[in-house]
């Protein structure tokens, strides 16, 4: 299960917007508990893709270790990471499939015109067959009244 | 040439959970190969079905990317780091054009 507060879940649909009509990524920095994984921060970062940036992302290895370099800054660990699909559905393609590493929390966002829309989660099978979907609980943000 | 291997972190799963292993290589490929023969597992995400490494696997020896030096080829000498480090890419299904 993949925990996430509506701030989080509000900038993630927000960098989608913002970025459309390309894909938005970036990493999500959290911690693994016993109610599941709790995104606790987000890290957006540059689409390398410049040459298909409306159906592809690419976030380069200097880059992850920047991920990781803020993870580790904030006490966190580097568990997943989010992309849009712009004027796409928010399910893996076979392209997501393919690039995917397990253990990660893959959050997708649709944005449709501009708009976003579904927010969806997913994690790699261990033999690499297919994306399984993750369930997505939503936490109070830190600070709000409950 | 005992050479350390860091194991990202989503792999340790199939590296009995270690942050990091170590083997006596010659080369990177042949450091890889006592990796995956190790830990079989591992293989399949880091190789392509006809035993490429897949092109979003980052193998660096020390700092510096074996893709700009004899890639698997590329010796070893004692106390050397390997690291594996992801690259992350994805996106949506093929745009189709308007007819």
């Amino acid at each position: 299960m993949l925990i996430v507060n509506a701030d989080i879940a509000q900038s993630i649909r927000g960098y989608g917007a913002k970025d459309y009509p390309n894909e938005t990524c970036g990493a999500m920095l959290g911690v693994d508990g016993e109610e599941g994984r709790e995104v606790r921060a987000l890290f957006p970062l540059t689409n390398r893709r410049d040459d298909s940036p409306r159906n592809r992302f690419s976030i380069t290895a200097d880059d992850f270790r920047a991920a990781e370099r803020a993870a580790k800054e904030k006490g966190l660990d580097l568990v997943g990471w989010y992309h849009s699909h712009p004027d796409h559905p928010a399910k893996p393609s076979e392209y997501d499939r393919e690039h995917a590493w397990p253990w990660y929390s893959y959050v997708i966002v649709s944005v449709a015109s501009g708009e976003p829309r579904d927010m969806t989660s997913w994690q790699l099978a261990d033999d690499r067959s297919a994306f399984q979907p993750e369930e997505i609980a939503w936490a109070v943000p830190p600070g709000a009244i409950k | 040439m005992a050479v350390k291997m860091e194991i990202p972190t989503a792999l340790r799963q199939f590296a009995g959970k270690q942050a990091s292993v170590e083997f006596n290589a010659a080369t990177v490929g042949e450091a890889l190969k006592q990796l995956t023969g190790a830990y079989a597992d591992l293989r399949k995400h880091l190789y392509t079905e006809d035993g490429r490494i897949r092109s979003f696997v980052n193998i660096y020896l020390n700092d510096e990317d074996i893709r700009y030096l004899q890639k698997e080829n590329t010796p070893t000498k004692d106390g050397d780091t390997i690291s594996i480090v992801p690259s992350i890419a994805g996106g949506a299904e093929v745009i189709r054009e308007k007819s």
